[in-house]
């Protein structure tokens, strides 16, 4: 029941911050988003699950009730926590109130709807990572974009309503595909499942040869539901060439919806590239390593290219998650324990090191009111504190050890060096060359905005920030430097959640 | 088993009885404005018709566990649990309706005229969906037009409802020609009038195959003018528009599930088309095509417009093209999923389309005007409202706010179940086509600025408010309880099947 309690406390929450006044509402929420965060926290000391919980591995807090039965399908409502999900539950938890805190100052009209819909991003986000029944985990996959488009929409930049608008519509396409693809499988395998329970069908998918539907060969249809749902999620991650509506809803979103969207929601693609796609059709994925991995590369390489072009910080830091994400993509495909591993913890680290930089680039811009690298100079005189947790973030970001950051990325370049696929060596170091490029474009911003002589071309002076917007800085930093001091914080049940999936692509079965 | 048995026909027996005494009370009080009194008796008419048709679903009247359909005179109208569904979803509309236009229709004379129209038209409407014949289904489609006619041209001194009526009339008589003709041809060819005759009687009439195949494309007509289905829809957005913004949610949604039942019955009972389509007689393809341009030119038209009133009309083109699918996905295994799924997607129709046109009722009420810009900004001066319309508006566009999201999907899932994902392709583009302009009505309430001076809104109509509320509140509500609505459907799509 703790995974019902954390949906309801975010969802109560939520609808109460709706209904208060705009002065109590900031305050309110924040309270009120340390529930969840407290729930979580309990699941994470009771965690009890070990395996995959797709490949027969007990997941922690099951709950299965009977939803309702569309002819010979059973839809129930089904919840429960792995190796893999419950680190995404713990960084959703964590950001939310975090994210809650940086928007107490950028954030002045429509308070009680801005916190209220951030909470109730936070419920749907959390509904996509416990969700182990397709149907349910699809209305929660889709009930996301309700309130991001809100948050867009209303309290974004100048362009916000193009950028909303286009959010809106480009993932849902990507969710309409992905539906359709899954659906399709799932009467391709005919009478072996009677109901839509992600175990049931991926362990369905091992064991029976789905039959030809509507005239299409098995193989194909397999084939096809693969592409059609890597494609689907791939808007969500998003990978190169169907990122084009990130960039436009990072630069409109205010802070701290930025920060749910890099932190949490780019996760939902990755995680459910991992269930569905790497875990289900994992025979699929091995025959398409290739070309996947070159995706991955090129999402990589081509994300930063494009964050080096950047001269507005949060630009730069909204294309760099391109590039991570597709470390991301790398890791899942490489298929070793370090592979995988390491690409889930890649999702966690990088939640934590972008949110941080988007915080960052928005408390600069709470006192200065602007992004540019051109209209700044010299903020370490002023903001010493910011400044610093600038520097630290973006060197965790480039990997720097001790922080989760290099934890992540070591593991999957040491996971794909060793993938079985041809040439994935050569993959690997490409890859890794795009470390320079990301350690280029921060060190360059980095450079030419916090050091060197103070200029601030705007209206506006840079003036120390507020308590409220350091503290949620520091505690990220805190997380980041925990996790790569002790990564097995996390990376223990994470490789119990992974190990099986490997032993599953090596034609070991379930 | 009750020593006293309701009869079969109580809802549409009620529903008559609450016509005569709108129109007894006002022949023996017509002075006066009586408008509560004629209101209560529709409303407590229509709420007691929903109750018996809902009690008549739960206890499993009409349904395989009491027995299964209940013929009735022969076989000339059958109560199962398909009619008894959609005799449930015109009941609920037109109390959604009645209750609404109780503010809208302040100041009007006729007001008995009005409401007696309304419940006869939703008598006609739920008799089609127990029609088990020729004769008995083309009555009650007149039964359930010729109010709704007068219903639309009740503005009489506005000449935009008037030209609505006429334009209504005049191509619904056309249709009423082309279903009489048609089944003149199709008696011709199976001497038949009975549902379950014809079906008996088709195969025997190779002979006239071509007689009976034009008469099947004539009938699919005269339903198709009901069901708005492209190309017989010119008359929608026009009447959707003039008329009354209660009647065109009444028209909108009750009509066009009736029309859906008419043609979900007559088509899977007359027509089997597995004796049908070796004849070379395949409806269904021609559902197929109907589907795909209903739901194309639907959603391209609705995201042109600048009225919100035409595109909702247009937008339930689109949606009529969904429910196309419940018969064009037949023949691919998933039947009663397919045909389940329709009926669902009509039910929550009923209720999220219907409100949305209740809240362009309300925005007449207060004389905001007609397009997305005349709605900037009203969720400051009105937010409980536009809270209802957001949820109208993102579950009509298939979003988790509601059971729109639960049955559309469902249809999607249904055609790709049966083989015809292309089916379901083609209307997974249309849906994240129609996200577009459902999106620009919630744009203009809580985001856009008014362009003018905001109008004050002072107030707050008691009836329009409850319909719209009760209307968002049930579209909601679908979403998480949506396990009765799924289980009939699909429940009553197999007996349909058996």
């Amino acid at each position: 029941m703790l995974i019902e309690l954390l949906l309801a406390t975010a969802f109560v929450a939520g609808l109460l911050v709706l209904l208060v006044d705009d002065e109590v509402a900031p305050r309110l929420a924040f309270a009120l988003s340390l529930l969840p965060l407290l729930v979580s926290l309990a699941m994470w000391a009771g965690f009890d699950g070990h395996g995959n919980v797709l490949l027969g591995g007990q997941a922690a807090f099951q709950t299965v009730v009977p939803w309702l039965q569309l002819g010979p399908y059973a839809l129930n409502w089904h919840v429960g926590v792995d190796g893999i999900s419950l680190p995404l539950v713990l960084l959703t938890t964590l950001l939310t109130p975090l994210a809650i805190l940086s928007a107490w100052t950028p954030i002045d009209e429509r308070q009680s709807q801005f916190y209220g819909l951030v909470l109730l991003i936070e419920t749907a986000l959390l509904g996509v990572f416990v969700a182990l029944d397709f149907v349910v985990w699809f209305v929660f996959w889709e009930a996301v974009l309700i309130p991001m488009y809100f948050l867009i929409a209303i309290w974004g930049g100048p362009r916000r309503r193009y950028a909303s608008v286009k959010f809106l519509i480009y993932t849902n396409v990507a969710s309409l595909l992905l539906f359709i693809a899954f659906v399709a499988l799932v009467f391709g395998l005919g009478d072996a499942v009677s109901s839509f329970e992600l175990p049931a069908i991926a362990q369905a998918l091992q064991t029976t040869a789905p039959s030809a539907l509507a005239g299409v060969p098995p193989n194909t249809l397999k084939t096809v539901a693969f592409v059609a749902m890597f494609i689907g999620f791939g808007v969500k991650v998003p990978i190169v060439p169907f990122h084009t509506w990130l960039p436009d809803a990072h630069v409109e979103a205010p802070t701290p919806a930025s920060v749910i969207l890099a932190g949490v929601l780019l996760k939902m693609g990755t995680y459910a590239m991992l269930r569905f796609n790497f875990t289900m059709l994992a025979g699929v994925a091995r025959s398409l390593a290739v070309p996947i991995a070159i995706v991955a590369v090129v999402s990589v390489i081509y994300g930063a290219m494009l964050a080096l072009a950047q001269q507005d910080l949060k630009r730069i830091v909204a294309y760099s998650s391109i590039s991570s994400m597709g470390y991301v993509i790398l890791g899942l495909v490489a298929y070793t324990t370090y592979g995988l591993g390491g690409a889930t913890f890649q999702m966690i680290s990088h939640g934590l090191l972008s949110a941080l930089l988007f915080m960052v680039v928005g408390v600069i811009y709470n006192t200065t009111h602007t992004r540019m690298v051109g209209d700044l100079s010299g903020l370490a005189d002023r903001m010493p504190i910011t400044v610093a947790v600038f520097v630290a973030g973006a060197f965790g970001y480039m990997g720097l050890p001790l922080m989760s950051g290099f934890v992540a990325e070591l593991f999957v370049f040491l996971g794909a060096f060793g993938a079985s696929f041809s040439a994935a060596p050569v993959f690997t170091a490409v890859a890794m060359f795009g470390i320079v490029i990301v350690a280029g474009y921060l060190l360059f911003a980095m450079q030419r905005t916090l050091f060197g002589a103070y200029r601030v071309d705007t209206d506006y002076e840079a003036e120390r920030a507020p308590l409220h917007d350091i503290a949620p800085l520091l505690v990220l930093v805190l997380v980041v430097v925990a996790l790569g001091v002790a990564p097995d914080l996390f990376y223990n049940m994470i490789q119990g959640a992974v190990n099986p999936i490997v032993h599953l692509a090596a034609g070991g079965g379930v | 088993m009750a020593a006293f048995t309701l009869p079969a026909l109580t809802p549409q027996l009620l529903l008559g009885l609450t016509a005569l005494a709108v129109l007894a009370y006002d022949s023996v009080f017509p002075e006066g404005d009586n408008r509560r009194v004629l209101v209560g008796i529709t409303t407590a008419g229509t709420l007691l018709t929903v109750a018996v048709t809902g009690f008549f679903l739960a206890s499993g009247t009409g349904l395989p566990s009491t027995g299964g359909a209940i013929p009735l005179f022969h076989g000339q109208l059958v109560v199962d649990g398909m009619g008894l569904f959609f005799t449930l979803i015109i009941g609920s509309v037109t109390l959604l309706v009645a209750v609404a236009s109780y503010d809208y229709l302040e100041g009007h004379p006729y007001q008995a005229e009005y409401y007696a129209l309304l419940v006869m038209a939703a008598l006609g409407m739920s008799l089609m969906g127990v029609a088990n014949s020729f004769p008995t289904g083309f009555i009650s489609l007149e039964l359930a037009s010729l109010p709704a006619y007068a219903l639309v041209a009740f503005l009489k001194h506005d000449s935009g409802s008037v030209e609505a009526g006429l334009k209504y009339f005049l191509i619904g008589a056309l249709s009423s020609a082309v279903f009489a003709f048609g089944i003149s041809l199709v008696y011709a060819a199976t001497g038949s009038l009975q549902f379950g005759a014809v079906a008996a009687a088709v195969s025997g009439a190779s002979n006239l195959v071509g007689l009976l195949g034009v008469g099947v494309l004539m009938v699919l007509g005269g339903v198709a003018f009901k069901t708005t289905t492209v190309p017989f829809h010119f008359w929608a957005p026009d009447a959707y528009e003039g008329a009354v913004a209660p009647i065109s949610a009444f028209i909108s949604s009750a009509s066009k599930a009736a029309g859906f039942v008419l043609a979900f019955r007559l088509f899977v009972t007359a027509f089997p088309i597995h004796t049908l389509a070796p004849m070379g007689i395949d409806w269904v393809l021609a559902v197929q095509l109907l589907a795909v341009l209903t739901m194309t030119l639907g959603n391209f038209a609705a995201a042109t417009q600048e009225s919100v009133k035409r595109m909702l009309a247009y937008s339930s083109i689109g949606h009529a093209g969904y429910a196309l699918i419940g018969l064009a996905a037949l023949t691919g295994g998933q039947n009663a999923i397919v045909l389940g799924a329709a009926m669902m997607h009509l039910f929550v129709y009923g209720f999220m389309n219907t409100g949305a046109f209740l809240f362009v009722a309300l925005a007449e009420y207060w004389d905001v005007g007609r397009t997305f810009d005349d709605y900037r900004g009203l969720a400051r001066q009105a937010p409980v409202a536009s809270v209802a319309m957001t949820v109208f508006m993102f579950s009509l566009a298939g979003l988790p706010i509601g059971g729109g999201f639960v049955s559309k999907y469902f249809l999607f899932l249904g055609a790709v179940g049966a083989g015809f994902w292309w089916l379901a392709a083609v209307g997974a583009a249309n849906s994240a086509l129609s996200l577009f302009y459902y999106a620009r009505v919630v744009k203009a309430l809580w985001i856009d600025d008014p362009l003018g001076e905001p109008v004050t809104i002072t107030d707050r109509p008691t009836g329009l408010y409850v319909a719209l509320l009760v209307a968002a509140v049930v579209t909601v509500l679908l979403l998480p309880f949506f396990r009765p609505v799924a289980e009939t459907a699909v429940q009553a799509a197999t007996v349909l099947f058996a």
